[in-house]
C-alpha cells in the first residue's frame, strides 16, 4: 500500500497558561523571567500544612473558553489530585480535574472538542550538569515561579486528519483564545503548549489504530514537522510487517527524530481521587451571563458572517477572520465605500475584491504587520478597488499605486494622476494603439481572421508595452474586434 | 492477600524503600488490616453517592489579587541542597 | 503545696480573671508553667520544644485586657508555629521551621494566648498511644507505666499534669478526644470546617481539626471561642453561626439523649461500661431522657476511616521528598533519594498507613476500597442526621478501655486501630464531639462523649458543663493523690 492508502487520525492536547494576575491556587503573582524563586510561598512550594484555595478569574477564563468552544458548562465540577513524584511537582501531586471537568463537549471549526479543564502549571526543573555532591552524577535546579500557575487544558477529539490541518486549526484556537484575551498564546514562551496523539488506519476503516503520544514541539512548524515524521514513521512500520505501539515521543526538530520517552507499561497510577482542600466549582446563571457579556466576535463566527452576510467566499472569509487586525481593517474600509447605486450583486462583487486585496496584495506587501499601523488608509484601499473596479487603472497599475500608497500613503486619485498611470480605456489614443499593434504582427491577426483568439495575446502585450500597462485589457479586445470586423 | 509482590509495586508508587524484613511484615500488617476492612464489601451500596466533599462551601474562591510572596532566603532556607538561587536535586533520569 | 503550685492549679478561665483584675502577674504565671514544662523531659515526655523565656508581649499592659491575658498555650507539633520548630513528631521534618503561623494560633495569639511550647505526638498524627514519635513516647501522668492516649498525648499529659493550663491538639479519628479520656480532661473536637487548617501539618484532609484540652468545660469554650472561624487561606473553613457561649446551667430538662447501640455494646470494658452506665442514670436525674438509639454503619466506621485516612495522607505525605525542607538522604540517583529519604524519615505506622492508602487508591482497586470507603461514609452520616431528629445529642463512652500499658499493643496495628471505635463515626460525618472525665475505673480515668449536629458545640457544652458539675471530678492526678475533691 503506498502512503495516501492509510488514513492520519490525530488528535490535540493543549495546554494554555491563562493571563490571570496571580497563580491558580495562591496568590503569588504570575511572571516571566523573573530571577528564580521569588515568587513563592508556602502553597506554591508545597510546604508543610499549606492549603490550595482557587483563583476566581482562572474559573471565568474557563467560562469564557468553554463558550467559545462551544462547550456545554458543569454546573458542578470538582478537582482531583493526580499523584506522582517529580522534583517540579512540590506536593507529590498535581491538582487538576478528572472524571467531572468544568466544560465538556464543543467544536471548534472542523474540530470537535472533547473537554477543557482547570488545573496547576508545573514548576520548572533546568539541568545544571556536574553536581558537586555526587561523583558522576549530574544536577539539576527547581524554580517554582512557574509553579502554580492556572493552565486549561484543552483535549480535542481526533478529528484532525493531516499535519497541516494541525497547524491550521491550532492556529484558529491561537486567534480564538487571543482574541478572548485570556493568553498570550505565546508557544515559544511556553503559554501554549501543544502534544498530538497520532494513529493511522486503512483509508476508509473506521476502526481506530494504536496511537502514540507526541511531545516537546514548541513551535508551529515543528509540530507540523513532528506529525508528518510520526505519521511517515507509522506508516513504514506497517508496511514492513510491524506494528504500532503505544509509546511516548519526544520529536527533535534538530534532527527530525523521534525518541521514546517512556513505553506505557511504565505508564504512571495517578490514583485520582477528589480534592478534599477544594470545594467544588459551581458555576450559576450569573456567572454565565458574565462570561457570555464578554465574549467578542470570534474568529470562526466572523468567519461564518463573513460568508453569510457578506458574501465572501469561504477561503477569504476565514483568512481575514483569522486575524483580528485584517478583519478590523477590512470593516473599516468597507465602511467608507458605500456606493448609493449599487445592487446586490455588484455590491457583493466589490467586498470580494476589497477582501481578496486586503488578503493578497496587502498582506503580500506588510507582510505579519497591523494594516491600520501601515501608511495604506482603509479609505485610500477602498478607493483604490473602486478605481480597479470602474476600471479606471488595469490590475497592474493598481498594483503599481499600492506600492506607492505602502511607502507613501496619499491618495489613490492623486498618485494615478501623477504618475499618469490612468486606464486607457478608449478614444483615439488606445485606437491608435491597436492599429499600430495589428500592423505589426500580420501572423496573429491572420489567426485572428481564422478563429483563433487565442492569438490575441501578443497583440495585447504589445499594447500593454507601448501604454505602460495602462491599457484596459477588455478594451483592447473590443478595439481588435472593431478593427478587423470579428 | 497482599502477597509479596504487591507490596513492592505498592512500595514503588509510594517511593518507599523496604528491607526484605520489612517487605514481609507489611504483607502481613496490610493482609491482617484488609482482613478486616474487607467487611465493607459485605454491605448493599447500590446507588448511595461517595461522600467527595464534607463542606459544600460553594463559591469558596479567591479573589485574582496578589498577596506578598516568600523572599527568596526565606523559601530557600530549609532546602538540603540550595543551588544557583534554586532547589538541587539529582537530575532525573528516564524513569524519574 | 508550693505558690507556684497554686497559681497552676487555676483554670485557665480563673486564671484570666486574675489577670485582669491586676491580682496576678502574666509573667509570672508564664514563668511557673515554662519552668514546669522545661523540666518534664526526663519525666512524661510531653513537650518537644519550650520556650527559653518569657515572650516580649507579656510585658505590655494591653496584654492583662485581651481576652486570654497572655495566658500560656501549649501547641501540638504539627501546627506551624514560625521559626519555632514544627515537626509534626517526624525525623523527616527534623530541624524544620516554618516561615508562617496556622490560622488556628494565630488568632489565639490575637486574642491574647502565648506559646509555651510544642508538644509531642504520635508522627503525623497517626496513632492512639503516642508511642509512635520521633521524639519517644508520652507518658500517662496517671501511671507512668502506660500511655496518655494519642496523637496528642502530649497535649493531654501536658494539662493532666498541670505542665499547661491549656492545649491544642488535632482530632481525626479521636486524637484529641481519646487522649482526654485517658488523661481525666476535657477534649473538643468541633464541626469540621468551623476551625481553620490552613498551618496544620496534614495528615487526612477531609477528618483533621483543630481543638482544645482543658481541665474544665467552661475553659474548653473560651479557647474555642478565639479559635473558630472562616479563613481565607482555607477553602473548606465556615464560619461559625453566632458566638461560642460560656455554658451556665444547672440541669438537663428537656435534653433528649440518644444512646447508640452499636457504640456501647461488645468491645467496651466493663470498668469503662459501669462508668458509663452510672452516668445515664446521673444524666436522667438531671432531668434528660436517655434512650437507646441506632447507627446502623457504625460497626463500618472504622474499616471506612481506615482506608479513607490513609488514602488522604498518602497524597498528603508525597510532599516530604527530600526536595525543599526536611531530611534528605544522598543518592547517586532522584529515584534512590526520593526512596531512601523517605525510608530513613518515616516510622513504621506511618510507613504502614502510606501503603494501606497508597493502594487503597490505586488501579483497579479505588473502587472497592476507597471508592466504597465513601460511600459507606455517606450512610455514616445519614444514621447520624436521621438520630438527630428524635435526639438532641448522643452519648457514648470515649475509649472502649483505660489507658494501657506501654507497648501493649504496638504489635498488633489492628488492636491499635480498635481504639478509635467509638470516636471515629463523628470524624466520618464531620460533627461536633466532646469528651469530658467520667471518673476512675481502678484508679484511671475514663471519659464519656457527647456528640452533636454540625454547629451545635453551645449545645454539647452546655450539657458537658451540667455532667462535669454533677459528677464533681478532679482531674488533676496532684490533687488526687493530696486527696483533694472538687476544685475551688
Amino acid at each position: 500500500m503506498s502512503a495516501s492508502d492509510w488514513e492520519p487520525v490525530i488528535g490535540l492536547e493543549i495546554h494554555v497558561q491563562l493571563g490571570t494576575r496571580t497563580k491558580m491556587f495562591c496568590g503569588c503573582e504570575l511572571s516571566f523571567g523573573d530571577p528564580p524563586n521569588t515568587h513563592t510561598c508556602p502553597v506554591c512550594l508545597g510546604l508543610p500544612g499549606a492549603l490550595p484555595v482557587a483563583n476566581a478569574r482562572a474559573v471565568h477564563y474557563a467560562l469564557l473558553i468553554g463558550l467559545a468552544l462551544g462547550c456545554e458548562l458543569a454546573p458542578r465540577s470538582i478537582f482531583h489530585r493526580k499523584n506522582y513524584f517529580y522534583p517540579d511537582l512540590p506536593k507529590g501531586y498535581q491538582i487538576s480535574q478528572y472524571d467531572v471537568p468544568i466544560c465538556s463537549g464543543g467544536r471548534l471549526g472542523d474540530v470537535r472538542i472533547h473537554r477543557a479543564h482547570l488545573e496547576e502549571d508545573a514548576a520548572k526543573l533546568v539541568h545544571v550538569g556536574a553536581s558537586g555532591r555526587i561523583h558522576g552524577a549530574d544536577a539539576s535546579v527547581v524554580d517554582f515561579n512557574r509553579g502554580g500557575t492556572p493552565l486549561v487544558e484543552i483535549v480535542t477529539e481526533p478529528d484532525v486528519g493531516s499535519a497541516a490541518q494541525a497547524r491550521e486549526w491550532l492556529t484558529l484556537l491561537r486567534e480564538t483564545l487571543r482574541q478572548l484575551g485570556v493568553s498570550d498564546v505565546n508557544m515559544e514562551e511556553g503559554s501554549l503548549r501543544c502534544d498530538a496523539n497520532v494513529s493511522i488506519r486503512p483509508a476508509g476503516s473506521d476502526v481506530l489504530g494504536t496511537k502514540t503520544e507526541l511531545k516537546n514541539m514548541n513551535s508551529f512548524r515543528y509540530l507540523e514537522r513532528g506529525v508528518e515524521a510520526e505519521i511517515a514513521r507509522q506508516v513504514a512500520l506497517v508496511e514492513s510487517g510491524g506494528e504500532v505501539e503505544q509509546e511516548t515521543l519526544h520529536y527533535d526538530p534538530v534532527t527530525g527524530g523521534l525518541t521514546p520517552l517512556r513505553s506505557k507499561e511504565e505508564a504512571h497510577d495517578y490514583r485520582y481521587f477528589p480534592e478534599p482542600d477544594l470545594a467544588p466549582i459551581v458555576v450559576d446563571e450569573a456567572m454565565i451571563e458574565a462570561a457570555r457579556a464578554e465574549l467578542p466576535e470570534l474568529p470562526a463566527q466572523r468567519a461564518e458572517r463573513y460568508e453569510r452576510e457578506l458574501g465572501l467566499t469561504a477561503d477569504s472569509a476565514r483568512r481575514l477572520a483569522f486575524r483580528a487586525d485584517l478583519a478590523a481593517y477590512f470593516e473599516r474600509a468597507l465602511a467608507t465605500s458605500t456606493t448609493a447605486s449599487d445592487g446586490e450583486a455588484s455590491a457583493r462583487e466589490r467586498r470580494r475584491t476589497l477582501a481578496n486585496w486586503i488578503t493578497g496584495e496587502l498582506v503580500a506587501r506588510i507582510g505579519d504587520g497591523d494594516p491600520s499601523a501601515s501608511k495604506v488608509d482603509p479609505a485610500a484601499l477602498a478607493t483604490l478597488v473602486g478605481l480597479l473596479r470602474a476600471r479606471a487603472v488595469t490590475p497592474g497599475a493598481a498594483k503599481q499605486v499600492l506600492d506607492v500608497l505602502v511607502a507613501d500613503g496619499g491618495d489613490p486619485q492623486a498618485i494615478v494622476e501623477a504618475e499618469g498611470l490612468g486606464a486607457i480605456g478608449g478614444g483615439d489614443e488606445l485606437a491608435e494603439v491597436v492599429q499600430r499593434a495589428l500592423a505589426a504582427d500580420p501572423d496573429a491577426v491572420a489567426k485572428l481572421k481564422a478563429g483563433n483568439m487565442k492569438a490575441i495575446g501578443p497583440i495585447v502585450g504589445f499594447v500593454m508595452r507601448e501604454t505602460n500597462g495602462r491599457a484596459d485589457g477588455g478594451e483592447v479586445t473590443r478595439l481588435v474586434r472593431e478593427q478587423l470586423g470579428l | 492477600m497482599i502477597d509479596r509482590a504487591q507490596v513492592l509495586h505498592v512500595a514503588r508508587l509510594a517511593r518507599l524503600a523496604l528491607s526484605e524484613e520489612e517487605v514481609a511484615r507489611m504483607s502481613r500488617e496490610l493482609s491482617a488490616v484488609l482482613g478486616h476492612i474487607e467487611k465493607i464489601s459485605e454491605l448493599d451500596l447500590d446507588g448511595v453517592p461517595p461522600t467527595s466533599h464534607v463542606v459544600d462551601a460553594a463559591g469558596a474562591l479567591r479573589p485574582d489579587e496578589p498577596c506578598a510572596s516568600l523572599p527568596r532566603e526565606a523559601a530557600l532556607a530549609g532546602a538540603p541542597e540550595p543551588l544557583e538561587q534554586g532547589f538541587g536535586v539529582p537530575s532525573p533520569g528516564a524513569s524519574g | 503545696m508550693s505558690a507556684g503550685d497554686d497559681l497552676a492549679a487555676l483554670t485557665a478561665a480563673r486564671a484570666i480573671e486574675r489577670i485582669a483584675a491586676g491580682d496576678l502577674s502574666a509573667a509570672e504565671l508564664f514563668d511557673v508553667y515554662r519552668a514546669r514544662a522545661a523540666a518534664d523531659a526526663e519525666d512524661l515526655n510531653a513537650f518537644t520544644w519550650v520556650a527559653d523565656g518569657p515572650p516580649a508581649e507579656l510585658g505590655a499592659d494591653a496584654c492583662a485586657s485581651a481576652p486570654l491575658a497572655g495566658l500560656p498555650l501549649a501547641v501540638k507539633d504539627l501546627f506551624c508555629t514560625e521559626g519555632v520548630p514544627s515537626q509534626s513528631g517526624s525525623r523527616i521534618l527534623e530541624g524544620y521551621r516554618p516561615p508562617y503561623t496556622a490560622t488556628a494560633v494565630a488568632k489565639l495569639a490575637d486574642a491574647g494566648a502565648t506559646l509555651l511550647g510544642k508538644t509531642n505526638q504520635d508522627e503525623f498524627a497517626m496513632g492512639s498511644s503516642n508511642e509512635n514519635s520521633a521524639f519517644g513516647p508520652v507518658r500517662n501522668p496517671w501511671d507512668r507505666a502506660r500511655v496518655p492516649g494519642g496523637s496528642s498525648g502530649g497535649s493531654a499529659a501536658a494539662v493532666a499534669a498541670g505542665l499547661a493550663p491549656w492545649a491544642l491538639g488535632t482530632d481525626t479519628g479521636g486524637s484529641i478526644r481519646q487522649p482526654a479520656a485517658l488523661c481525666g480532661i476535657v477534649g473538643l473536637k468541633p464541626t469540621y470546617g468551623a476551625v481553620s487548617r490552613y498551618g496544620m501539618i496534614a495528615f487526612a484532609s477531609s477528618l483533621d481539626q483543630a481543638g482544645p484540652f482543658t481541665r474544665d468545660v467552661t475553659d474548653a469554650a473560651l479557647l474555642l471561642r478565639h479559635m473558630v472561624g472562616r479563613d481565607a487561606c482555607d477553602a473548606t473553613s465556615l464560619a461559625f453561626p453566632g458566638e461560642i457561649e460560656l455554658p451556665r446551667g444547672v440541669d438537663l430538662r428537656g435534653l433528649r439523649l440518644g444512646v447508640p447501640e452499636e457504640l456501647t455494646a461488645d468491645g467496651i470494658e466493663s470498668g469503662v461500661r459501669d462508668a458509663f452506665a452510672a452516668t445515664l442514670a446521673l444524666a436522667e436525674q438531671l432531668g434528660a431522657s436517655v434512650e437507646p438509639c441506632s447507627l446502623p454503619h457504625a460497626p463500618h466506621a472504622l474499616s471506612a476511616y481506615y482506608l479513607i485516612a490513609p488514602a488522604e495522607a498518602s497524597a498528603n505525605l508525597a510532599r516530604f521528598d527530600g526536595v525543599r525542607y526536611g531530611l534528605r538522604v544522598e543518592s547517586d540517583d532522584l529515584l534512590g533519594m526520593y526512596t531512601a529519604t523517605r525510608a530513613a524519615g518515616f516510622g513504621a505506622e506511618v510507613k504502614r498507613r502510606i501503603m494501606l492508602g497508597t493502594y487503597a487508591l490505586s488501579s483497579g482497586y479505588y473502587d472497592a476500597y476507597y471508592g466504597r470507603a465513601q460511600q459507606v461514609r455517606t450512610k455514616v452520616a445519614e444514621d447520624f442526621r436521621a438520630a438527630f431528629e428524635r435526639f438532641d445529642l448522643l452519648v457514648t463512652p470515649t475509649a472502649p478501655s483505660v489507658a494501657f500499658r506501654l507497648g501493649e499493643k504496638v504489635d498488633d496495628p489492628l488492636a491499635m486501630y480498635l481504639n478509635d471505635v467509638c470516636t471515629v463515626p463523628m470524624s466520618l460525618a464531620g460533627i461536633p464531639a466532646i469528651s469530658i472525665p467520667n471518673g476512675l475505673s481502678g484508679g484511671l480515668p475514663t471519659g464519656l462523649q457527647l456528640c452533636g449536629p454540625a454547629f451545635s458545640e453551645n449545645r454539647l457544652l452546655a450539657a458537658a458543663y451540667v455532667l462535669e458539675q454533677a459528677l464533681g471530678f478532679d482531674g488533676s492526678p496532684a490533687r488526687r493523690a493530696a486527696g483533694g475533691g472538687k476544685a475551688a
